[in-house]
């Protein structure tokens, strides 16, 4: 995974809530079974609309995505993930996100950012009103800045998430370091639970 | 301080808990398919790793598999040549790489046409492998149906599926506890279905985030087991990676007697085990919220998330209505997708398709509450009825009770199993402009084909709509 410790870039406001992972790449595109190309799928649907914000050309090669509320809810698919990586987004930044989207994004170097509505309308506002406006996501320092606006929005992430992400940490390599543990929790689980075989 | 049925079961499987990180929790039971899957077994290669628990892990082929032209149950359909029922050549390369890795790292594997395939929520249960007290996870986010039997059952992405099959655990926070209380009986003709869009109608699609909801009270009592599955089902639909359900002599009649159920002394030893994980008297949760069934009807989506949807008898609502600003622009743009004015009676929208199975409600129960409905009545001319059953074990019941007669005498079509017209995977899909009456779990924006729209309701008020070519309830007949 690569690692994630400050990104500065551009920024398109999404303001949409309740972007389900359907409407971020939907089923048809997750038939693949590699990890590659599914940017060409991220929001199909709404890219069919010329005037769709990410179709702007104001917005073209924007490395982070400010939604709205409830951003990833729905299915589980880390396509979705995929899908925002692939097409160049480093962060999405949101007031609330679907449990499992946040997690997956974790996982595959994407930076999920939980600010405030007020923060994440400031945010839409200002790249609205200059697109070029540099946004600057600090994980190190868990902040988001966008000096020409004015914005310094704090945000909270564990410690834990924001080590693994800045070191670009592979979790079942963390995890194996403990499988002496995991042998012993075996050892001591009853024999009458259930087995596939 | 009494600890709850989530927090019990938490506890039970830290295998290793430590200041500042997430707990590591052991997993009892993988669940696989075809779509999220590929990619977790390609990064087992590329590092070589094994699968640590192949007895822990059993996979289905649902998402992709066509649920027209399989011989089954019991002849295992073939990928190629003619008696392959793909048409898809994209859906077969993903089916076809599921049988590759299963057969590579040992894995067991219900193909299609197997007397035990079916939507891998159904057969979990089905198959006894899903009991009380168990960590169950699948990369899938409807794993919380398993929770009905009182596992903890969520889902997970692809990455969190290569972990857990290398090292049958998954680094995870404690999650906060939600009690959904509710109190009194449902009345007459209003379903589980109904309860559980009520329930997200009320705490709304965020509301579960970061929350395991346990339901509670004396309507969730009276459940069957298969109302209890569509409950935790549409979990997610809250917001909630998971639901449960405490376990009581409804999940051990379930149970008892199942393939994997344990037998003898050791179904003795479940039992002591499993009565005690049942939430003490005085645990607390995080958050509780409080329904009163009685007071419930059928209940159908109007909108593009599972949140937006009312009593049968109400109309479509004026976006003006909403007082936050979200939800105010969330109302406006579902009503232009769903091609609908606010002010018409919900009664009044017609569907072009009724579809009846899905990992909610592709039960036998489901299947009967249907079949009940259409005897002796047709559906109507303007529409197409799939009846999609959510297992071949379901079907091959259903076929014993001379259900499959029913819908066909109806006029509605009888298929094998998958998971169909729920997601738009596999062929059966609504064209764009359709409508459809599904008793699916999600309303999205083109989730059962692109440009399709959706309409959530149980099976007795998909089979009404059936009948008369707008959403109705049986009592409308």
């Amino acid at each position: 995974m690569e690692p994630f410790v400050t990104h500065a870039g551009r920024a398109v406001p999404l303001r949409r809530s309740n972007v389900d992972t359907d409407q971020i790449i939907p089923a048809e595109y997750l038939k693949r079974v590699s990890r590659a190309g599914f940017g060409e799928g991220l929001f199909a649907a709404w890219r069919e609309d010329p005037s769709f914000v990410l179709n702007q050309p104001q917005y073209a090669g924007a490395t982070i995505l400010v939604a709205g509320t409830d951003f990833g809810t729905g299915s589980s698919r880390e396509h979705a993930v995929w899908a925002l990586t692939d097409y160049g987004f480093r962060a999405v930044i949101a007031p609330r996100f679907g449990d499992i989207f946040r997690g997956n994004s974790t996982k595959a170097g994407l930076l999920p950012v939980v600010l405030p509505e007020a923060a994440v309308i400031a945010l839409q506002d200002a790249v609205e009103a200059d697109p070029g406006t540099e946004v600057v996501v600090d994980l190190d320092n868990r902040v988001v800045l966008a000096e020409a606006a004015g914005i310094k929005a704090p945000f909270e992430i564990d410690d834990y998430t924001r080590w693994r992400l800045m070191e670009g940490l592979d979790d079942i390599g963390l995890t194996l370091r403990h499988v002496d543990d995991i042998t012993a929790f075996e050892h001591s689980r009853p024999s009458w639970l259930p087995v596939t075989a | 301080m009494g600890r709850t049925l989530a927090g019990k079961i938490w506890d039970a499987h830290v295998v290793r808990s430590a200041e500042g990180e997430p707990d590591l929790l052991y997993i009892d039971l993988h669940l696989l398919h075809e779509v999220t899957s590929p990619q977790a077994f390609d990064g087992l290669r590329a590092a070589s790793r094994k699968v640590r628990r192949p007895d822990l892990t059993i996979a289905t082929e649902d998402h992709n598999v066509p649920t027209t032209g399989i011989t089954g149950p019991g002849i295992p359909a073939p990928l190629y040549g003619p008696g392959s029922p793909f048409t898809d050549p994209v859906s077969r390369t993903q089916v076809e790489a599921l049988r590759k890795n299963c057969a590579e790292f040992g894995v067991r594997l219900h193909p299609m046409g197997d007397a035990d395939q079916g939507i891998v929520h159904v057969i979990g249960p089905q198959l006894g492998l899903t009991q009380p007290g168990l960590t169950i996870v699948c990369g899938d986010s409807h794993t919380s149906t398993h929770g009905a039997l009182g596992a903890l059952a969520f889902g997970i992405g692809t990455s969190e599926v290569e972990h857990v099959l290398a090292t049958q655990t998954l680094p995870q926070q404690r999650p906060r506890t939600m009690a959904i209380t509710v109190n009194g009986a449902l009345p007459e003709g209003v379903t589980a279905k109904d309860l559980i869009l009520a329930i997200i109608a009320k705490i709304g699609t965020g509301g579960g985030q970061g929350y395991v909801l346990e339901y509670r009270g004396a309507a969730i009592r009276a459940l069957s087991m298969a109302g209890r599955l569509t409950v935790c089902n549409m979990s997610i639909e809250a917001g909630a990676r998971a639901g449960l359900v405490a376990p009581d002599d409804v999940t051990f009649e379930y149970l008892e007697g199942r393939a994997h159920a344990p037998s003898g002394a050791s179904w003795e030893a479940a039992l002591d085990y499993w009565r005690t994980l049942p939430s003490d008297a005085d645990a607390t949760f995080d958050h509780e919220v409080i329904l009163d069934a009685g007071t419930l009807t059928p209940y159908v989506t109007w909108g593009t998330n599972p949140g937006q949807a009312l009593p049968l008898a109400s109309s479509v609502p004026d976006p003006d209505s909403f007082a936050d600003p979200a939800a105010r622009a969330a109302a406006e743009r579902a009503l232009a997708y769903m091609d609908l004015k606010p002010g018409m009676a919900l009664r009044d929208i017609a569907v072009d398709t009724v579809f009846v199975g899905s990992c909610t409600n592709g039960r036998i129960e489901d299947l009967r509450a249907a079949a009940a409905v259409l005897r002796g009545r047709h559906v109507a001319p303007s529409v197409r009825m799939l009846v999609v059953p959510g297992s071949m074990a379901v079907r091959a019941q259903a076929e014993q009770e001379g259900l499959d007669a029913v819908f066909t005498a109806a006029g509605a079509q009888w298929r094998s199993a998958g998971c169909s017209m729920c997601l738009g995977m596999n062929p059966d899909k609504l064209s764009a402009g359709e409508r459809s009456a599904s008793t699916s779990n999600r309303n999205f924006e083109g989730r059962q084909g692109k440009g399709g729209r959706t309409h959530l309701v149980s099976p007795e008020v998909a089979a009404a709509t059936a009948v008369t070519g707008h959403l109705a309830a049986p009592a409308d007949l």
